[in-house]
């Protein structure tokens, strides 16, 4: 175990990726975690949680309930990482459920869709922080620079999936961010 | 009949988990092949129904299973799918992330570190962008999605709730008047 975080509640951790799993729509649920598990409880750092970001693009599963298992994990091993992910899905379960009752009333009604649409792009903007925080974390020198801006090239203008994008920008990555001096850790 | 149906559940989506590489968005065509056209539990409009409401529902995309699940058997054959969907997956990302922890501190796990950071970087921008051109990019939503990350960067105490009930609140002003 490393001396260096403190320990976390099982509880906290649950109750923490309960609410995330809850309200996040639209995809909007890697900013909510940074903030949560970053910004307002300080369980992990930027430089600690964007690896795992990436990790979880390469890997089969759902990024956001990959992103749990990985903070859950690097928090308290298995039972942190079980807690992170039945959290996670324990709020949609519940409301898929319901829409499954529900849908054919609900997906009928303007206002609705109004709002739901209104939800969603508040969730991208969260997104866009969540972005400014991570470039300004991978920002220290030219060659992340350079990294950052060829996958976002890869991605937008040469249209690569998000797999390939990641096994082939890695490599290339690990190889110019090598640290020349020892590692401080 | 019932278990017939469970295990089918399990048959299915237990492999489509380890396939969803990139997200939910790998397995909505294996998916619809196996459950709409092979096995026909659901038809082409009830799997096109499901997707939408995915779209407003809270949580991962691919919990579509689960509604697929319900239709077969209730609550039971959502608890089986959702539980095919997510163990196997979980179970891989589980073992890397701890193989990840282990290593900690190890020049070449430094190293790793510092190359995924911006590579991550990159995805996170890219995704921005992408999910401004599907939400079909008009001035209405760039506005609310600046304004969102702005109020993010003046104050660490916003709540993501609050944010997003605002989103909700300025759409439907506009829907009411009339943009």
């Amino acid at each position: 175990m490393e001396a260096k975080a403190p320990r976390v509640s099982l509880a906290a951790i649950y109750s923490c990726f309960f609410w995330i799993g809850l309200f996040s729509f639209g995809g909007g649920l890697l900013p909510w975690i940074q903030r949560e598990v970053v910004n307002t409880r300080k369980w992990m750092s930027d430089e600690e949680f964007f690896p795992g970001v990436a990790l979880s693009q390469v890997l089969p599963g759902v990024n956001s309930t990959n992103i749990s298992i990985y903070v859950g994990q690097h928090l308290r091993g298995a039972a942190g990482a079980a807690t992170a992910l039945g959290a996670m899905l324990t709020g949609p379960f519940f409301m898929v459920l319901l829409a499954a009752a529900s849908y054919k009333i609900v997906l009928g009604v303007p206002a609705i869709q109004a709002a739901m649409a209104g939800v969603a792009a508040a969730a991208i903007g969260m997104l866009l922080k969540t972005a400014m925080s991570a470039v300004q974390a991978a920002s220290k020198s030219l060659p992340p620079i350079l990294i950052m801006v060829a996958t976002f090239a890869a991605i937008e203008f040469f249209k690569l999936s998000l797999v390939t994008t990641v096994l082939l920008m890695t490599p290339v990555s690990v190889f110019l961010c090598w640290p020349r001096e020892k590692p401080d850790a | 009949m019932r278990e017939e149906n469970l295990i089918g559940l399990i048959a299915v989506l237990a492999p489509l988990s380890l396939a969803s590489v990139g997200g939910a968005t790998a397995i909505y065509a294996p998916l619809q092949h196996e459950a709409v056209e092979l096995r026909q539990w659901v038809t082409p409009q009830e799997f096109l129904d499901y997707f939408a409401i995915m779209r407003f529902m809270p949580g991962p995309s691919s919990l579509l299973g689960a509604l697929i699940g319900w239709k077969l058997e209730g609550v039971w054959g959502a608890l089986v799918a959702t539980l095919s969907l997510y163990i196997p997956s979980s179970l891989v990302c589980f073992a890397a992330a701890r193989t990840w922890h282990r290593f900690r501190g190890r020049p070449w796990h430094t190293a790793l570190e510092r190359g995924l950071l911006p590579v991550a970087a990159g995805l996170v921008c890219a995704g921005v962008l992408s999910l401004f051109q599907l939400s079909g990019g008009s001035l209405k939503v760039g506005a609310v999605i600046v304004g969102v990350a702005a109020a993010l960067t003046l104050s660490k105490k916003l709540h993501p709730t609050g944010l997003l009930l605002a989103g909700a609140v300025i759409f439907e002003m506009a829907w009411l008047a009339g943009y």
